[in-house]
């Protein structure tokens, strides 16, 4: 290995801010926009997580006189927008934007982002996306759009659907305007992850985050163009009447004005970025996830490389499955077998990166931390979700189960709950590295029992009924004869936890505030962890990271109880001849 | 002195090595080019998107589409020639990149006036293609009375996506005309002074993909 090279950044100036506001809003430094990508993306999804009580309410209580407010049109508006919150503003925002941000140029062992000035950018345009995004809420626009977060033509742009004329041309505005905030993140992680590394720090001594989140930024960097393209077709079908996506019609007794357009076109684009946007924030939550296991059960991740090649792979495969998701759409049934196996393919790689987990925590020295507990559910609920994922990939299962119930349950748990525990998971594991201080510990596991045991109750029965037909995206089942009263009671169930496990979010966030002010103080290696965040010479890391001079690597991440060495972990600026 | 230790051995080889070396993956290559080649690569994507759903539309389409080299020829000397806009159109952005390659080289050999001349001669180039879309679109919508939502002589998608793909192409290159006068500007200013000149070919990859760029929509659109 040649390791001659200089890194360039020991080489230039750091942008030094002099303000207040330079420091810590208009900032350049990657922690802080870390920081205020996390923040954004958590009060959003706070929005998305308040929308889907309001609509478990009215699925299990459809009678309540108080509910009487929320009518059809706010239920369907609740729908979209809590799936389009909790898919791109907040699990990719914080996945890819506060989790990138945070550990890419600390794990790489770079004193920041290639280019500060774009990625503090990247931040400001997000906001902005997300403030025209809830522009939909303002009261005499007809509120957001109302069509499901797919967004299908035609019904999205008719009349009849709520928010057809100004709440669905927020959101393409809004996803258009998202999309160029990432770009400008993305590219500024993958050139760091590339060019920005420090002495010793090869590309296979990485952790598997950073892993994880470049191959997921590559993913976006080429999926989100499909989407941005659909938009901006969309946009001109609804606003000076172009027929890309809108065939001949007749809506409401009139002739439209569309002729000779395309649907399917729309599903083609919109699932060509859509099903790499679930390996978007699933590659992440692998690597974050990965790198907990090991950290917390003190042993070195098992088959690194595989894992490392198992994250490329999904990537690469994920390009080409997108059509399983449109297997009711008419196909012909030689491209539904075509895609059927490819998606079943990705399950390969995918038992490999679960069977590496369980590798790593066999025999080993498991510390049962709030994070080591997040890191351990995301696996149950991950692999939950992903054998579902076997039925509905099949379509000879796919068709009678498609639009039910049990849909709802496979992309909850595996692209829904299984992320979430991830960040939460990383957040208790970070947060000590970020603040210098502990969360607490008591409130942290009440947080997780409530949260992991409640998600279970949600969506374990939502398989049953599913299996018995009932269908997702009805605002009210009343009397139908298929629909039997165990259903009712498990929906009942099913939003009773459903409000204990969004109150006890509270819990959260009082632990993260109470903790920034109150908590215990970490010192620099509370977990004693190997990789490079944790070597940083002050604790929050400062500006620059690293002081004077950049760390310099001399082994992988993962030395853990190495047999003879004094203390059960080596970090990675630790010499190698210094160990045997 | 990591070039002499590499120079019996194959590309494989170095491939290899500098992929599993540390600090950077692409030896020599600064971040901004790295960048630039990244950024490309998405928007390479977008444009795909683009063409492929103009295909897709297109075939299935049962309205007729009108005959481009028809719709698309300009009278010269009382002849009606097909594409003749086009090819100028054409020969002008591609000379643009030429244009752009010499500043490049100029700009390697530190020659800051020569880089600032060639990259105003590309930028004005690029103004130049712009104009005679502007002239394109004027005609098409005035004289023939192609809208974006109808299309006089069959399928109104001609005209959808005809404005839709060429506008975006000339967006890039309304934007390209922009970057290259300031960073021609700044490079006569001396900014770069102390740099070995490579912004120059990162302004002048994006050039010449906005170029090939256009080279394909020509296939597509033009010549199908």
């Amino acid at each position: 290995m040649a390791t001659a090279e200089i890194p360039y950044q020991e080489t230039v100036p750091l942008h030094h801010p002099k303000t207040w506001i330079g420091k810590y809003v208009f900032s350049q430094d990657h922690k802080v926009i870390a920081v205020q990508y996390g923040i954004t993306a958590m009060a959003v999804g706070l929005v998305a997580l308040l929308l889907s009580d309001l609509m478990r309410i009215q699925i299990a209580f459809p009678d309540w006189s108080w509910m009487d407010w929320f009518v059809e049109d706010y239920y369907y508006q609740a729908i979209t927008m809590h799936g389009m919150i909790m898919v791109i503003y907040l699990l990719t925002a914080f996945l890819l934007g506060a989790f990138g941000n945070f550990t890419v140029p600390l794990m790489c062992g770079a004193r920041d982002m290639v280019f500060p000035f774009v990625n503090m950018l990247s931040y400001w345009v997000y906001l902005l996306s997300v403030i025209i995004l809830l522009l939909g809420y303002i009261p005499g626009l007809g509120g957001p759009t109302g069509a499901g977060w797919t967004l299908y033509p035609p019904q999205t742009i008719t009349e009849g659907t709520p928010g057809a004329d100004w709440g669905i041309t927020t959101m393409l505005a809004s996803l258009a305007v998202f999309i160029v905030a990432f770009t400008m993140g993305g590219l500024n992680y993958i050139t760091t992850i590339l060019q920005a590394r420090t002495r010793g720090m090869s590309l296979m001594r990485l952790p598997l985050t950073v892993w994880g989140i470049f191959v997921a930024t590559f993913l976006g960097l080429l999926a989100f163009p499909a989407l941005f393209v659909s938009a901006i077709m969309m946009i001109l079908d609804l606003k000076i009447g172009t027929s890309f996506f809108m065939p001949a019609i007749v809506s409401l007794g009139q002739t439209l004005a569309y002729d000779g357009g395309q649907p399917l076109l729309f599903q083609h684009l919109f699932w060509f970025f859509g099903h790499p946007e679930v390996y978007i924030v699933a590659l992440p939550a692998f690597g974050v996830v990965s790198d907990l296991i090991s950290v917390h059960a003190r042993k070195n991740i098992f088959g690194y490389r595989l894992m490392v090649w198992a994250l490329v792979f999904i990537g690469i495969l994920s390009f080409i499955v997108w059509a399983h998701h449109m297997f009711v759409a008419g196909m012909h049934p030689y491209f539904g077998f075509f895609f059927a196996t490819t998606t079943l393919i990705i399950a390969v790689p995918t038992a490999i990166k679960v069977y590496n987990w369980i590798l790593t925590l066999w025999k080993a020295n498991i510390k049962l931390t709030v994070p080591m507990l997040y890191a351990l559910s995301f696996v149950l609920t991950f692999i939950m979700g992903g054998i579902t994922g076997l039925f509905l990939g099949n379509v000879i299962i796919d068709i009678p189960l498609s639009d039910t119930y049990f849909v709802v349950a496979h992309f909850h748990m595996v692209m829904g709950v299984s992320p979430i525990l991830a960040i939460f998971g990383g957040i208790y594991h970070w947060y000590p590295k970020l603040t210098g201080r502990m969360l607490n510990d008591t409130l942290g596991k009440w947080h997780f029992w409530i949260t992991f045991l409640g998600t279970y109750v949600i969506y374990f029965p939502m398989h049953y009924l599913g299996f018995i037909g009932v269908p997702r995206r009805y605002y009210e089942n009343f009397d139908s004869s298929f629909y039997p009263a165990s259903a009712e009671f498990l929906n009942e169930i099913i939003t009773i936890t459903a409000l204990i496990v969004g109150v006890a979010q509270i819990l959260y966030i009082v632990n993260l505030v109470h903790s920034y002010f109150y908590g215990k103080s970490a010192g620099d290696n509370p977990w004693g962890a190997n990789s490079l965040e944790w070597c940083t010479p002050e604790t929050p890391p400062g500006h620059g990271n690293w002081g004077e001079k950049l760390p310099t690597v001399h082994r992988w991440a993962y030395d853990y109880s190495v047999p003879g060495s004094e203390k059960d972990f080596i970090p990675q600026t630790v010499p190698q001849e210094r160990t045997s | 002195m990591a070039e002499a230790a590499q120079t019996d051995q194959g590309p494989l080889t170095t491939i290899v090595d500098d992929w599993s070396s540390d600090v950077t993956t692409f030896k020599a290559v600064p971040w901004g080019k790295a960048m630039m080649w990244i950024f490309l690569l998405s928007d390479t994507f977008i444009f795909t998107s683009f063409l492929v759903s103009y295909m897709a539309v297109r075939m299935t389409q049962t309205d007729a589409w009108p005959e481009p080299s028809a719709v698309f020829s300009l009278e010269a000397f009382g002849v009606p020639v097909p594409l003749l806009l086009i090819a100028i159109m054409t020969f002008i952005l591609i000379t643009s990149s030429g244009t752009m390659a010499m500043a490049v080289n100029m700009g390697y050999r530190k020659r800051k006036v020569a880089v600032f001349w060639l990259m105003l001669a590309t930028a004005l180039l690029g103004l130049s293609f712009v104009g005679m879309q502007a002239f394109e679109w004027t005609k098409l919508i005035t004289g023939e009375g192609v809208k974006a939502w109808q299309n006089p002589m069959g399928a109104p998608q001609f005209g959808s996506f005809f404005f839709m793909i060429t506008g975006f192409h000339g967006l890039h290159v309304s934007a390209g005309v922009a970057y290259l006068g300031i960073i021609a500007w700044r490079v006569l200013r001396g900014k770069y002074d102390n740099t070995n000149f490579e912004i120059v070919e990162i302004t002048g990859l994006y050039w010449h993909f906005v170029d090939l760029v256009w080279v394909f929509i020509f296939a597509f659109f033009y010549l199908w």
